[in-house]
């Protein structure tokens, strides 16, 4: 294997580990921003506080310091887990925390004629939810979801510090051992981006088609 | 597994180093206000190559990780004989990521000044720095102010990022302490909390001034 074959098939194998670590989270943040974003929204005032306090303590501490909690201290509480679940787990809460907000706001942010109506229809709590707002209110949120995925993506290297075997993890082991700190470093910046820009035209693409004709 | 007594032992060393994290971000915070302000105005400049380069290098930032950014910084620029300090480079670092977010901020505002403003200015005969000094600005970065006011919290929370290219913040003092005792859960957890009770009041600050912003330009 030559010198730059091995440094593409290490990066190759950092990249298959950024790509799971930012699916399974985003998967993950999005679950729990639904479920956290509606029982925001509960009637029941100790749901709500609940709620309030997973979302500030998220929100209100850094990626990095979860990210560290999670890893380092849990395991003294006997919580082991790999470096692989930790990372899922601590950018999903994080993601989890924003993304509920959107939901939240996403979701008063349809028009009030349209959950009279609902009322008007006889629809059930549940039904209204699901046929008439949430529909509408996804469409609302879809910019901003778009923007918290790639924010996502990105915050993925962090995962590296946890010693999880990403692009940057990789790309600093190979920086110590060829020492072309030139190339791998700009090689890494250049590999984000074309992950990300894309991702980005895609979620303004997307953002396009799903509110055409409708705003 | 918790105990007081460390905890209250390793509080004072973290709280000192508290120091170097809100330093990192207020000279990053300025640092990102200028940059993002002179990335705004190039991308709105008239001449067609100069938008095309400070859009292109803004998207760029935008769409690699800060982290990735700060190695960059960190261990490529001496390469080319610029050497920086863990604290600079860090600094110019988050600097540079948040210009690319608060730029977008500005562009938000000066859009929203209503086309009548310019037309005043040019019948008025001002001058284009005048133009943007009276006019333009003042009215375009009061409503756009909590937006600002958001980057800046969400730039204290993103110092950690400066402990992976050396800098010794909260974080590092108390990996450091963590390292030399092997008890991870007090040091940590202080962390935690100085960061949650620095910007949760913070957050709600500006949530107040969110309101009387929307009160008074909606």
């Amino acid at each position: 294997m030559s010198f730059w074959e091995l440094i593409a098939s290490m990066l190759g194998q950092g990249l298959v580990i950024t790509l799971l670590t930012t699916v399974l989270a985003a998967v993950l943040a999005l679950v729990l921003g639904f479920v956290a974003g509606l029982m925001r929204l509960s009637k029941n005032k100790f749901i709500r506080f609940l709620v309030a306090i997973y979302v500030e303590v998220f929100r209100g501490t850094s990626l990095l310091v979860q990210l560290f909690w999670i890893y380092f201290v849990l395991p003294m509480f006997g919580i082991t887990m790999t470096a692989m679940t930790a990372a899922v787990l601590a950018i999903g809460l994080n993601f989890g925390a924003y993304t509920s907000e959107v939901v939240r706001s996403g979701i008063q942010s349809v028009d009030k004629g349209q959950i009279e109506a609902t009322i008007a229809l006889n629809f059930t709590r549940v039904q209204r939810m699901r046929r008439i707002i949430i529909p509408q209110a996804f469409i609302i949120m879809l910019p901003n979801l778009g923007n918290q995925l790639i924010e996502l993506f990105k915050s993925t290297s962090l995962v590296a510090l946890i010693t999880l075997t990403d692009l940057t993890y990789q790309a600093n082991v190979l920086n110590a051992t060829t020492l072309q700190t030139t190339q791998i470093f700009t090689a890494l910046l250049v590999i984000y981006f074309v992950i990300a820009w894309p991702m980005t035209k895609g979620m303004k693409l997307l953002e396009r088609k799903m509110t055409e004709g409708r705003m | 597994m918790w105990d007081w007594y460390y905890a209250f032992e390793v509080l004072p060393e973290i709280a000192s180093a508290l120091g170097v994290t809100i330093g990192a971000t207020v000279v990053g915070f300025i640092l990102a206000l200028i940059l993002g302000l002179i990335w705004t105005l190039l991308i709105r400049s008239k001449n067609k190559i100069v938008t095309t380069v400070a859009d292109s290098i803004v998207k760029f930032i935008r769409n690699t990780p800060l982290l990735v950014q700060l190695y960059f910084i960190f261990y490529v620029f001496p390469q080319f004989g610029l050497s920086l300090d863990p604290f600079t480079a860090g600094v110019i670092g988050l600097g540079l990521h948040y210009s690319t977010y608060l730029s977008e901020v500005f562009r938000s505002g000066i859009e929203s000044v209503g086309p009548g403003q310019w037309e005043v200015a040019t019948a008025l005969n001002f001058t284009t720095k005048k133009t943007w000094t009276r006019i333009i600005l003042p009215q375009a970065i009061p409503p756009v102010l909590p937006v600002i006011g958001n980057y800046f919290i969400t730039m204290f929370k993103e110092t950690p990022l400066l402990s992976a290219i050396t800098l010794v913040e909260i974080l590092q003092t108390a990996q450091n302490i963590g390292a030399g005792t092997f008890r991870y859960t007090e040091p940590l957890t202080i962390v935690g909390l100085l960061f949650l009770l620095l910007s949760y009041p913070a957050s709600i600050a500006l949530r107040q001034l969110e309101n009387r912003v929307t009160a008074r330009y909606s």
